[in-house]
């Protein structure tokens, strides 16, 4: 079969089950709608989490993020998953205790005001546009390069498929869609890694095979990656930190923050039944980011060894003088 | 009922307080100000700053949350104010 008739395939079959499934799990009612009756389980919600805040950045751009930054990107693995903690302790619980379906409603409702609960919808709408342009971006890319077609319209026909599964499944069938995306997505993301773990290191687990030695070689995949790099003059791959360490604390800082305070990924607290179960959703959903964000330095430092290893064979195969007359770029 | 509630609430912070010295001890202690000196050891191929910065603090970080789960729910328990 012709590959792009594989991806049609593939993609489109995905898209039918998340507009099958928002069809079956349609909202009944104004709880289903906005919090999926308060009925999801801490597991299932961790998964529609993870899949919710998993999108564009971390799924298309982290890992090469990463391997372009070595070390100082770790600011973003911390950063995106530290915020969980913060979330888990003092936001999640007391926001589901109090019962209400929105962020604003519980400010509204906490300081006996109207003003209040104003300025926290347009903190909402400017946080969540911010955010969605960022999002909407990485869809086009996606979208045009799935079918062929610009960008622009790419993001169309990515809003509109969101949109209709959004409108007929409120929160209750996002919540089973984003299940189903997440089983798709750590599949697509853990399953090369996996193989290209194998490939360089021999271990099929990443984040074990990202501190391995190379196969059939006595060094470390990490200190060779660190040897190359710095033979072709580059800042060590495992201590480079672009910006220094004051920029590194307090990015990885407003990120942990940034986190914490998303309103997509708070709304899914209203969701679960009880408050014991809203703490231990923010522990599974870390568990499956945890799943991806955890492969993403291996993929990172594998990318680059084997992107190295393919313009500098004689430099990461042999270590040799990179310079020499027989050493070439190809 | 004046008095649980606070017991209750001071209960909440102490675990907070301890939850979070840690949270702050993982990320921005050992991955970030420490790990230029945590580097010169090494965890199998990994220097040890760099494993806390791509590794390491993220495991924590989901042991912390459920240790914070475990531990609320004792404390709810014994305040009584837990849901079932």
């Amino acid at each position: 079969m012709e590959l792009q008739t594989t991806i049609y395939l593939v993609v489109g079959a995905s898209f039918a089950l998340y507009i099958g499934i928002a069809l079956w799990a349609r909202a009944g009612t104004t709880s289903d709608f906005y919090a999926a009756g308060g009925q999801v389980g801490p597991v299932m919600n961790g998964m529609a989490i993870g899949a919710d805040w998993m999108s564009a950045a971390s799924f298309i751009s982290m890992a090469g993020l990463i391997s372009n930054m070595g070390y100082g990107g770790g600011l973003f693995l911390m950063g995106w998953t530290g915020g969980y903690v913060l979330l888990a302790m003092l936001l999640a619980p007391y926001l589901r205790k109090f019962g209400k379906f929105t962020v604003p409603q519980f400010i509204g409702d906490r300081f006996y005001s109207k003003a209040a609960s104003t300025v926290a919808v347009i903190c909402l709408l400017v946080a969540s546009l911010t955010y969605i342009i960022g999002q909407m971006t990485g869809v086009g890319v996606a979208f045009s390069r799935f079918l062929g077609v610009t960008s622009e319209t790419g993001i169309y026909v990515g809003m509109g498929i969101v949109f209709v599964y959004a409108v007929f499944g409120g929160m209750k069938g996002i919540t089973y869609t984003q299940v189903a995306q997440y089983c798709v997505l750590i599949s697509a993301y853990i399953i090369p890694a996996i193989f290209i773990s194998i490939q360089l290191t021999g271990n099929p687990v990443p984040q074990l095979g990202l501190g391995s030695n190379i196969v059939g070689q006595d060094v470390s995949l990490l200190h060779k990656l660190d040897l190359v790099v710095s033979d072709l003059g580059f800042a060590n791959y495992t201590t480079s930190d672009a910006g220094g360490m004051l920029n590194m604390f307090v990015y990885t800082m407003s990120l942990m923050i940034g986190t914490a305070g998303l309103p997509h990924v708070i709304m899914r607290f209203f969701t679960v039944p009880t408050v014991a179960a809203a703490r231990s959703s923010a522990g599974w959903a870390l568990i499956f980011i945890g799943l991806l964000y955890t492969t993403a330095p291996a993929v990172a430092a594998m990318a680059k060894t084997n992107l190295l290893r393919t313009i500098t064979p004689g430099v990461v195969m042999g270590n040799a003088d990179p310079y020499a007359a027989d050493s070439q770029l190809v | 009922m004046e008095d649980s509630g606070k017991a209750y609430w001071s209960a909440t912070l102490g675990l907070l307080t301890k939850i979070l010295i840690v949270w702050f001890l993982v990320s921005f202690g050992a991955g970030i100000l420490f790990a230029p000196a945590l580097n010169s050891i090494h965890l199998g191929g990994y220097p040890l700053g760099f494993w806390f910065a791509q590794q390491g603090a993220m495991y924590i970080f989901i042991a912390l949350i459920f240790y914070y789960r475990k531990k609320m729910g004792e404390i709810d328990r014994q305040f009584d104010v837990h849901e079932e």
